[in-house]
């Protein structure tokens, strides 16, 4: 009988600390998710800002044809990048198109008219804080990938990672280079 | 890594329930000395009262304490129209910190640089500035305040800190009511002997509880001080985490210890902010001092080193934390191991803020100054009269040599002969050596070609007006 009850108490300790882990694992994978939505938004956000932007700046600028459309062609990229939802390829196409911007952002410099009109500038204050943004949203969804992979990978919440099939996820990483041409403008 | 930094308080934790047994021993304590006959009585009374009296002042902190800190400082609801670009500093930083509610913004009408933030519950947290630091600070350093203060809110200091205020509001209190009842005890007591009172125990037991009274505000002192010290630090690591960018807010700390001081605030608000608006400027390092901040040149050191690393990380403010105060952990093993190392960003590109010392320095300049901008941001201004050709950064101590171009009245005619201007001939005239070890004085009577360095031994030329 006392067996019977002992053997009880284990079993249900058990079971409870596997529950335990299991939500803590679930937990943290909503984070995970949950930052990723996050720096979608802001990607997003800076998509609509965009066409803002080309459309204020190429009243002034006629002859930079060729930026518009390699910053178009970007955010092209990106946004069906972001439609699949795949995280190495949202990365890439982000880097390319922060570098196309970047490059846009030098060819403002030619042209002081541009940089005196009031409308201009909110854009510009919005593009600079959105790319703030979207560069701190993925430091925040590193730090949530960060802790759930090492609870998938860390004893003990690795079994119960195993056996609910959790898998790792992948780091939001921009290649050194994109990371170093990105917004480096003075104004 | 930010849900175990909240958890891991263990240390402020068992230094608030020291305090928590202090208030109770005092309150006790009191009770007996008050009520004599049965003191065992007299010392639960006491106990109680003193508990209930936390416990109330506790709950009206808890559910209205961030409405009357925010009405007492006269501050004003920011709105995303009002000041875009707080707005959206405030924004990144919720970002970064993966915050699911964003703090209300507020500003306060000084002229002072400070901040600080409520946020008693999670679901409503607020930061306020005075306006003084939204004009006077730019981008990156505005950035490192609301990172410093969004760390308050995410490490749920706020909570942890109105607790132990309460609590060393209650203690003082007590010993107050316990000092003056005594000096009316005594003084019916002449009248009739009779009435139970505070003179009723033995003299002895009386004198002992009075020194209790003296001692337990200023231990509770110490004790509010060391868990406030500590939490700054740990908001500074964290803002240096969030931002990636140290520099930001040790450059703006080093603004506000100039300006800090906010006119209305009053002493209980005080600790809030994020530099001691009472004490700017003071760098007392003591354990008794008055300040509830850690001093700001240390803070500042830690956070320059941080940034010259070249590496964020919490592992890395806590080797410089360790170093700079050798005392030891900050944070927990598990917390850093859930750290991530992030690379130092670059500076941001916007300036918004043309202040006034920018303004000053060009006057400066014209007047024969020699400005030197070390790598760390500090400009040295050195006097036409400094000849020096290496000057070392009294915040990095980095050594930074002076480019003799600007300078209109000191140095050389070319080659390597070295000239001093005199300005007044009858008068003394002192200017150091460029080795920096010496300073030459000039007498009204001196009518001398040349001096030579005692330490150097480098000549330099006089040459007089005419």
């Amino acid at each position: 009988m006392t067996f019977l009850v002992i053997f009880l108490v284990v079993v249900a300790v058990c079971v409870f600390t596997l529950f335990a882990m299991y939500n803590k694992l679930i937990g943290l994978r909503n984070i995970v998710r949950n930052s990723w939505s996050q720096i979608d938004v802001q990607l997003k956000r800076r998509f609509d800002l965009i066409p803002n932007l080309v459309e204020t700046a190429k009243g002034y600028m006629k002859h930079e044809s060729e930026t518009f459309i390699k910053v178009t062609e970007a955010r092209a990229q990106a946004m069906s990048a972001i439609n699949k939802g795949d995280v190495k390829e949202v990365s890439a196409a982000a880097a390319n198109l922060d570098s196309a911007l970047a490059k846009m952002m030098l060819t403002f410099e030619n042209y002081p008219e541009l940089k005196a009109n009031q409308n201009f500038l909110a854009l510009q204050e919005e593009l600079t804080s959105t790319e703030n943004k979207v560069a701190f949203a993925r430091q925040a969804y590193n730090d949530a990938v960060m802790g759930y992979n090492n609870a998938v990978e860390m004893f003990p919440t690795n079994m119960v990672a195993a056996m609910f099939s959790f898998k790792q996820s992948d780091f939001f990483e921009i290649e050194d280079k994109a990371e170093k041409q990105a917004p480096k403008v003075t104004f | 890594m930010w849900e175990l930094i909240r958890i891991n308080k263990r240390k402020s934790l068992f230094v608030l329930i020291l305090m928590f047994i202090l208030m109770v021993s005092l309150s006790g304590a009191i009770g007996a000395g008050f009520y004599s006959i049965d003191w065992v009585k007299g010392m639960l009374w006491g106990a109680l009262i003193g508990v209930l009296l936390w416990a109330v002042q506790s709950a009206v902190a808890y559910f209205a304490g961030d409405d009357i800190v925010l009405h007492f400082n006269m501050a004003v609801v920011v709105t995303p129209e009002s000041y875009p670009q707080l707005y959206n500093i405030v924004e990144e930083m919720k970002i970064a910190a993966g915050l699911a509610v964003m703090p209300e913004i507020y500003i306060i009408e000084s002229h002072g640089l400070n901040a600080f933030a409520t946020g008693i519950r999670s679901e409503k947290t607020a930061i306020c500035v005075t306006r003084g630091l939204v004009e006077n600070l730019n981008r990156d350093e505005i950035q490192g305040v609301i990172a410093h203060e969004m760390s308050h809110i995410l490490n749920r200091d706020v909570l942890f800190m109105t607790f132990a205020g309460v609590m060393l509001g209650t203690i003082t209190m007590l010993s107050n009511v316990m000092l003056r009842g005594t000096v009316a005890a005594n003084s019916s007591n002449r009248r009739s002997r009779k009435k139970g009172g505070f003179s009723g125990g033995h003299p002895v037991v009386i004198l002992v509880i009075l020194l209790f009274a003296i001692v337990a505000p200023i231990l509770a002192r110490i004790f509010y001080f060391t868990i406030s010290k500590k939490r700054e630090y740990l908001a500074d690591a964290s803002a240096a985490r969030l931002t990636r960018y140290p520099i930001g807010l040790a450059s703006a700390l080093e603004k506000i210890a100039k300006h800090s001081s906010v006119d209305f605030v009053s002493k209980i608000t005080a600790p809030m902010f994020i530099v001691n608006p009472h004490f700017a400027g003071v760098d007392e390092d003591s354990l008794f001092s008055a300040s509830t901040h850690p001093p700001i040149y240390k803070r500042i050191a830690i956070l320059t080193q941080l940034q010259h690393g070249g590496k964020v990380s919490l592992e890395n403010y806590q080797k410089l934390y360790e170093k700079e105060l050798s005392t030891s952990g900050l944070f927990s093993k598990t917390t850093l191991e859930s750290d991530k190392s992030e690379a130092v960003r670059a500076e941001s590109t916007e300036k918004f803020t043309e202040s006034r010392t920018d303004v000053a320095d060009i006057i400066l300049a014209n007047t024969g100054f020699k400005i030197v901008t070390c790598e760390c941001g500090l400009k040295i201004k050195l006097p036409p009269s400094d000849l020096r050709m290496k000057v070392v950064c009294p915040r990095c101590r980095k050594e930074l040599s002076v480019s003799g171009d600007n300078n209109a009245a000191a140095t050389g005619n070319g080659g390597d002969e070295l000239v001093f201007k005199r300005k007044n001939k009858n008068s003394w005239e002192s200017f150091p050596c460029q080795c920096g070890n010496f300073t030459f004085q000039l007498s009204p009577l001196f009518r001398g070609t040349y001096v030579v360095c005692k330490r150097c031994k480098t000549k330099v030329q006089i040459e007089y007006p005419e």
